[in-house]
């Protein structure tokens, strides 16, 4: 009764998402207010529909309900409830539920948050919200229906993928899909700026909130997303230019040129034909996204539920979307009036460079994933892409940006002095040259790559400083009215600078990890050691532990420093008989940003266990600097001036005052 | 011991083994080194995108426990690579070497910063033509100053 009633808000939210799609529309045409009005209504009762059939489908889960296909193929009764719950999305169509779900989400905040928008971008932006909407719908309940009933319900459930079983699931895809789904909005916008004609720096303002949401959630799901295969794979390995991987990826790059160049638009209104493609593009990505995740056109480690017979459906809803909006973006483009004229060395210059960058980078992982399918389906030549071609092309232009990054910020708009912004990172340079002499002493020569990169990581943490010193004029002014200025900067001030600085800590992680971890395979038997760099790591015995879903070889490790104990690690491996496979649990110890890390191989004939040991310097910085981006995103997000909307007429903000 | 038996048995059956194994790597340390560099440029070619220096395949192995023979037999690291691609085709290799089949790949990101690059170039030139004869408008700017004013 549960599935049918979850199946049935579906449907109707199916009904609703049609409504919402062409009453408003039209309405928008005639210039009709009451049709117009359909809109907010429609899009929070679809929310509601959809929430309900979410709301069917975990209580289908929760309860261990087996004649639901969908429960029966992906849960076990004896599973801990919070994997019950995550296993909703941990398969193909509870995920595709939980994508639309996020859409409708939006749509509601849209209708809700909207209120200052004029009447006709607000019908426009949720009637292609609903189009949207409403080609997902149709596809999970033509293709995917997560409600459909077994003639016979089996005792049990076939459990969930063991590797799922994880507390990454439970935050790694709501987080990615709320950035992917997020950048719908920044779509959804465009293409009504489009159908209207009419785009002013207002449209920029509103946007950009939408945009900096999406993106905080996509920076921290991507990060999620690498910290869980890190320490769940088992073998150390934090990004690996997967296909999937870079799915998420080239929506972000977009996402991230889109941030800067709606800036440019919403201060000097330019770029406003550039910043509409860019929405575009984030959003087409991500469909591209779905589509290579969920199609299965791409067979990769990440791909553990999925189904080729429904990329067909899903290619078709990209075409349609991809191609209806840039044919759209063809014929209206040229419409749009030019802005404001600048300088090529000034702020705008610096921000089209961060362009140029962002999508020559974002480019070249499009490239890299879809070439090796695309010269099979031409030719029939299989050759293959992986992380030395993106580490060898991605890498020196991401490099390239990042020396580019510190400059940004210090050119003023219009017209910037290149010289004076260089001289004013004269503390920057000093800082990243100390970088690069201690690091290479330290080296005692060897490679240059890493202390090159220690400084230009050095160079961006400095040069967003330099631009927060500057702003402060806290080398300048007072302490006192220093103080004062830091606490009245724009939080978006802060926000660039801690995104920037975040940067800069993400280029220490990735050197420190890449050039300098060690690594230690070897076949201990109880009481053995192995020594890696100063840390000697004692091997003290095994256990085994039975859980309710699964069995557990835990094994002991003493670690030692310098003769002292400094701590225990746990490493284990769990099998699940209900799908006779296995996962590693791998130990971790930090000490300060670098870890130790440890996980079991094979239990050897003679008793001994092959254990792997890694020890990676400043490791933690990677997903520490996500954190700084988003922080920085958020702290953006929270400025008055997002929130208090487009610029109004000064009565009008006056009466706003008190309400802050 | 029991434990370890009835786990012997389990895993064998199930576990997937770490990548590398202690068996096989080499005594001689600047060989493993290269040996552990360049599986990480080749591909297991019956996993999904994964080098073999990451794959637990039983295919990854034997490639693993080849290169190194290689190696110590004294071959240079572009015989090796050169001996896998005689063997398994261009597949093998994780970066795809330059030639007309891949030339689209390895030359689109260099060109579209290239091509970027120069209409910003473009762009900042005729910026700056008319600052420096400073005063008078060109033929084609008075007429697009017509234009505007008439609109």
């Amino acid at each position: 009764m549960i599935a049918e009633l979850g199946h049935y808000a579906l449907v109707l939210a199916l009904a609703l998402a049609l409504i919402q799609a062409s009453v408003p529309m039209v309405g928008a045409r005639l210039d009709d207010g009451i049709l117009m009005g359909v809109a907010g209504p429609t899009a929070l009762a679809q929310f509601a529909f959809v929430g309900v059939a979410f709301a069917a489908l975990t209580a289908c889960y929760v309860m261990s309900d087996f004649s639901v296909v969908n429960v029966f193929e992906n849960s076990h009764s004896l599973k801990p409830l919070l994997y019950k719950v995550t296993g909703v999305w941990g398969n193909h169509e509870g995920s595709m539920l939980l994508w639309v779900l996020i859409l409708a989400g939006f749509g509601a905040l849209v209708a809700i948050f909207s209120g200052n928008l004029p009447e006709k971008l607000r019908a426009n932006v949720l009637g292609v919200q609903a189009w949207i909407a409403a080609a997902f719908y149709l596809f999970i309940l033509i293709t995917s229906n997560p409600f459909l009933r077994l003639p016979d319900a089996p005792f049990e459930g076939r459990d969930l993928n063991p590797v799922l079983q994880d507390i990454g699931l439970a935050v790694h895809p709501p987080m990615l899909y709320l950035g992917y789904v997020g950048f719908s909005i920044a779509f959804a916008f465009a293409v009504a700026a489009l159908i209207e004609g009419r785009i002013d720096a207002a449209w920029a303002r509103w946007v950009r909130p939408w945009t900096l949401l999406a993106w905080i959630f996509l920076t921290l799901g991507i990060a999620m997303g690498s910290y869980w295969a890190y320490y769940e794979l088992g073998w150390g390995g934090w990004w690996f230019w997967d296909p999937v991987e870079n799915a998420s990826l080239m929506p972000w790059l977009a996402g991230t040129a889109l941030l800067h160049s709606a800036l440019v638009m919403e201060k000097r209104e330019a770029l406003k034909v550039w910043t509409i493609l860019l929405a575009i593009l984030a959003f087409s990505l991500s469909l591209l996204g779905t589509f290579l995740v969920r199609s299965g056109v791409l067979t990769s480690v990440h791909t553990f539920a999925s189904d080729p017979t429904r990329g067909v459906f899903i290619l078709a809803i990209l075409v349609f979307f991809i191609g209806g909006a840039l044919a759209l973006f063809a014929w209206r483009a040229p419409l749009l009036k030019k802005g404001g004229l600048f300088a090529p060395i000034s702020r705008e210059g610096a921000l089209i460079v961060n362009n140029l960058f962002l999508v020559s980078t974002c480019a070249t992982v499009f490239v890299g994933t879809l070439y090796p399918l695309a010269l099979e389906a031409l030719t029939g030549a299989k050759i293959s892409v992986g992380a030395p071609f993106f580490n060898a092309t991605f890498g020196p232009l991401f490099l390239v940006l990042l020396v580019a990054v510190p400059f940004g910020p210090l050119l003023a708009w219009k017209r910037g002095d290149l010289v004076g912004a260089a001289q004013r990172l004269t503390g920057a340079f000093v800082i990243a040259l100390t970088g690069i002499a201690v690091t290479f002493a330290a080296e005692g020569g060897g490679p240059l790559l890493p202390p090159l990169g220690i400084g230009l990581g050095a160079f961006v943490i400095a040069g967003a400083l330099t631009d927060l010193a500057e702003r402060t004029a806290v080398f300048k002014a007072a302490p006192r009215v220093a103080l004062a200025r830091a606490v009245g900067l724009p939080r978006s001030a802060w926000g660039s600078v801690l995104a920037h600085l975040g940067l800069g800590v993400l280029l220490l992680g990735v050197i420190g990890e890449t050039q300098w971890s060690a690594e230690k395979i070897a076949a201990m038997k109880p009481g053995e050691t192995v020594t890696i760099r100063r840390y000697a790591v004692r091997f003290d015995g095994a256990t085994t532990r039975q859980e309710a879903n699964y069995r557990e070889l835990v094994t002991q490790f003493t670690v030692r420093h310098n003769g002292e104990v400094i701590d225990t690690l746990q490493a284990s491996k769990r099998t699940f008989p209900a799908r006779a496979s296995s996962t590693t649990e791998a130990a971790l110890m930090s000490r300060g940003a670098s870890q130790l890390y440890l996980s079991l191989g094979d239990v050897n004939p003679d008793g001994s266990v092959t254990v792997r040991i890694y020890h990676k310097p400043l490791v933690l910085l990677i997903w520490l600097a996500a954190v700084v981006m988003a922080a920085g995103g958020a702290l953006s997000l929270s400025d008055r001036r997002l929130r208090v909307g487009a610029p109004k007429p000064a009565k009008r903000r006056a009466s706003l005052q008190p309400a802050e | 011991m029991v434990w370890l038996r009835t786990w012997i048995v389990l895993l064998a059956l199930t576990a997937p083994a770490l990548a590398v194994q202690p068996d096989e790597v080499l005594t001689d340390a600047r060989l493993e080194t290269r040996a552990r560099a360049l599986s990480q440029e080749l591909r297991c070619m019956v996993c999904q995108n994964q080098s073999i220096d990451d794959s637990d395949a039983p295919l990854a192995r034997d490639l693993r426990i080849l290169v190194r023979e290689r190696l110590v037999a004294g071959n240079t690291d572009r015989e090796v690579l050169d001996f896998l691609v005689e063997r398994y085709g261009d597949f093998v290799l994780l970066k795809p070497p330059f030639n007309m089949r891949t030339a689209l790949l390895w030359l689109l990101p260099p060109a579209l910063v290239g091509l970027g690059l120069a209409i910003l170039l473009v762009g900042a030139y005729r910026h700056r033509r008319p600052v420096a004869g400073a005063g008078a408008l060109t033929a084609e700017e008075r007429a697009r100053l017509e234009k505007i004013i008439n609109n």
